[in-house]
């Protein structure tokens, strides 16, 4: 095998390279945390400011009984209606809840009470959460008035309709769940890029490039000798994302190991394919970084489905998130860590990785060759 | 045939609307140092990067060790051993994990791998050093280094594309005691330089100028072929001014600065130590002393250029 020297003296320098490698080994794990406990969508212990205009029994246990749970938390008692602005304002509470005088009155007579609640929107996602939390706590409260009022008076009511929605695949709703197979796809396309880029042009800085081109190796020996022992690295990485989301954040793998680890492979050659590309283009090392990063962090931080769902984006930029690869294993990922899908549903998704791995090593042996005779 | 090892027939390179090399051709013979000598953008690099297979020419035919370098580059590969200026090293490897990488690239394997580490390590004169960091040599010693890495395969056909560049002098001079020594076992050393001491220990020199090979021969052939003219180096009052006088007169074929001296060559030799003596009398500066000498290999040179430059402008004129 004339790719095994190449091999060892990539891994012998990455060796050496002791910061190189613990970018490659460490970086992953320590992105992982910072990702999985900052980015946090899950809306919880909400400020609930209380304005309790009536103060009877019934508007305490309304108050009381909807910020007794971890969603929504009973943080400010408001004595007058001038102090609704500076209670939002100041941020001491995201919601307050105004329960006007009479309401007791109104409700214990048999009539509808009503009641205001007025939300902070400034942070539209988690404004619609509280406001759906109060939605649900008041609807419930006046639900169980009405069966103890029936009850009082000796009748049997039943509730029309009684929704129990149950939420699979992640059923606490974690955020950090729906993450973790996002930052995975994210930290192996960026080592992966950055290091078969890297070490490609650097051999162009330093004339090595030519060295090897004079001996009788070809062009394809050269690239997977080089690739082989990044690849092999960054599946260690994926390894340890894998055990890392499994013991921080209870992401455990529902699918077939093989099948994940036969995805992780496909991705990996894809950005070695994105690599190549940008290695075939740019001159310098800081120029190869540069591009590197650029078109693999931005685009699937945005553009892949990674946090914000593609399908509420203009049509221009659901096309570039289209020939994303990350796009498609973000899908095989979640699919097979979550859900427990098999190969077949998922074949489109593993063709697209396909196609992006053939043309990007296509375009740039094509290139390649082009230096060579050009 | 089998005494040549590198053939070049009317070769030629273009870029575009540029042409780099035009229609050169020489033959390299076997076991010969061949210096392949031209300013900088001459096409030197270009002509060394189609023989080693790099770059594949537009026309013409170039066959290396027999071997046609456009229609079976691989083949070439196998068989020559390169180095270039920038002696492409891996800095971050020791000296013997960069012999045992070039080793390996060309096939080497177990007992014939580590006797040629051990003469690679010898050669170089590292022994003791074998597992000290590249980078930390000096300029020689990884030069040295990297002509062993070229050679390890034992190559009968070497190329080396200006090897003695950013080298000190004492270093350079064991260099080329190197390369003698490779020469004598048979390897034919294919070289390009700019250094005009280094041309002169060429068997053979190749001059290109301007894509075209202007001049091919021994150090000594070349220095005849300055013509029938003798070679003389004028000391003098005010020498540059004295280079201008001589540059207008017709009977001066080539006059050029050394030094704090002149040397002028003459288009006839009879009657050229008085016509000097007279011209400077007549501008009124002191000759203190004037002497017949062989032409260096820059006198040389600089005449071909001179006339390449002429033979130009009456081209373009025409």
């Amino acid at each position: 095998m004339t790719i095994l020297p190449i091999v060892r003296k990539e891994f012998r320098q990455i060796r050496r390279d002791k910061r190189a490698l613990g970018i490659l080994i460490f970086l992953p794990g320590f992105l992982l945390i910072l990702v999985g406990y900052a980015l946090n969508f899950d809306v919880k212990h909400v400020g609930v400011a209380v304005l309790d205009e009536d103060r009877t029994p019934e508007s305490r246990r309304l108050a009381e009984g909807l910020t007794n749970s971890e969603y929504l938390e009973y943080t400010w008692s408001i004595r007058d209606r001038s102090e609704v602005d500076a209670v939002l304002d100041g941020a001491q509470a995201r919601v307050v809840l105004i329960i006007p005088r009479g309401f007791s009155h109104t409700l214990l007579s048999g009539s509808t009470a009503t009641v205001q609640v007025l939300v902070d929107g400034s942070n539209p996602n988690s404004a619609s959460i509280s406001a759906a939390y109060m939605l649900i706590g008041i609807r419930d409260y006046s639900s169980r008035i009405l069966t103890e009022w029936m009850d009082r008076r000796g009748m049997e009511i039943a509730l029309p309709v009684d929704i129990r929605p149950r939420l699979w695949f992640n059923p606490e709703l974690k955020t950090a769940k729906f993450l973790v197979p996002g930052v995975f796809g994210l930290i192996l396309l960026l080592s992966t890029v950055i290091s078969t880029s890297l070490s490609v042009v650097r051999e162009k800085e330093l004339g090595t490039m030519e060295q090897l081109k004079t001996s009788p190796l070809h062009a394809y020996e050269i690239i997977i000798g080089k690739a082989l022992p990044y690849v092999g690295i960054a599946l260690v990485a994926a390894t340890i994302i894998l055990l890392m989301g499994w013991g921080l954040f209870d992401v455990t793998v529902r699918g077939s190991l093989l099948l994940l680890y036969g995805a992780i492979l496909l991705f990996l050659l894809a950005g070695l394919g994105q690599g190549l590309l940008i290695s075939a283009v740019a001159q310098t090392q800081q120029v190869a970084f540069f591009l590197s990063v650029f078109s693999s962090l931005l685009p699937t931080f945005l553009l892949s489905g990674f946090v914000f769902p593609l399908k509420s984006m203009p049509w221009l930029l659901q096309g570039i998130g289209a020939i994303l690869p990350t796009k498609y294993f973000l899908i095989i990922v979640r699919s097979i860590i979550l859900k427990d899908v098999g190969f077949w549903p998922l074949w489109p998704e593993f063709l697209a990785l396909g196609l992006f791995t053939l043309a990007t090593v296509t375009i740039s042996s094509i290139r390649l060759h082009r230096d060579l005779s050009s | 045939m089998n005494d040549v090892a590198v053939s070049v027939e009317s070769l030629t390179r273009t870029f575009g609307s540029f042409i780099a090399v035009d229609h050169v051709s020489f033959q390299v013979r076997r076991g010969e140092v061949f210096g392949f000598l031209g300013p900088n953008g001459a096409g030197k690099s270009t002509t060394i990067r189609m023989l080693c297979g790099l770059l594949s020419p537009t026309s013409g035919n170039a066959t290396v060790g027999g071997i046609d370098v456009a229609s079976d580059p691989d083949a070439v590969k196998a068989t020559i051993g390169y180095m270039s200026q920038r002696f492409s090293l891996y800095e971050d490897l020791t000296v013997e994990q960069n012999i045992r990488f070039y080793g390996g690239i060309y096939g080497l394997e177990g007992h014939r791998l580590a006797e040629r580490k051990t003469w690679a390590v010898r050669m170089a004169g590292l022994a003791g050093k074998e597992r000290e960091l590249t980078g930390s040599l000096s300029g020689g010693w990884k030069q040295r280094l990297a002509l062993g890495c070229a050679i390890l395969h034992e190559p009968p056909i070497l190329f080396l594309d200006e090897p003695t560049g950013g080298v000190d002098p004492v270093s350079r001079r064991e260099f080329w005691d190197l390369i003698y020594q490779l020469s004598n076992a048979g390897t034919t050393v294919f070289v390009t330089t700019h250094y005009m001491d280094e041309a002169e220990h060429c068997n053979t020199i190749g001059f290109i100028y301007a894509g075209k090979l202007v001049a091919i021969g021994s150090p000594t052939e070349l220095k005849q072929h300055m013509g029938a003219g003798a070679t003389y180096e004028v000391a003098c009052e005010r020498p540059l001014d004295a280079v201008d006088l001589f540059q207008r007169l017709p009977w001066a074929a080539e006059t050029s600065i050394f030094g704090s001296h002149c040397h002028v060559t003459l288009t006839s030799a009879a009657e050229g130590p008085d016509l000097i003596r007279k011209t400077l009398a007549e501008a009124g500066m002191a000759l203190h002393r004037l002497e017949s000498i062989t032409p260096s290999l820059e006198d040389v040179f600089i005449h071909l250029i001179s006339e390449e430059d002429k033979r130009l402008t009456r081209t373009e004129a025409s």
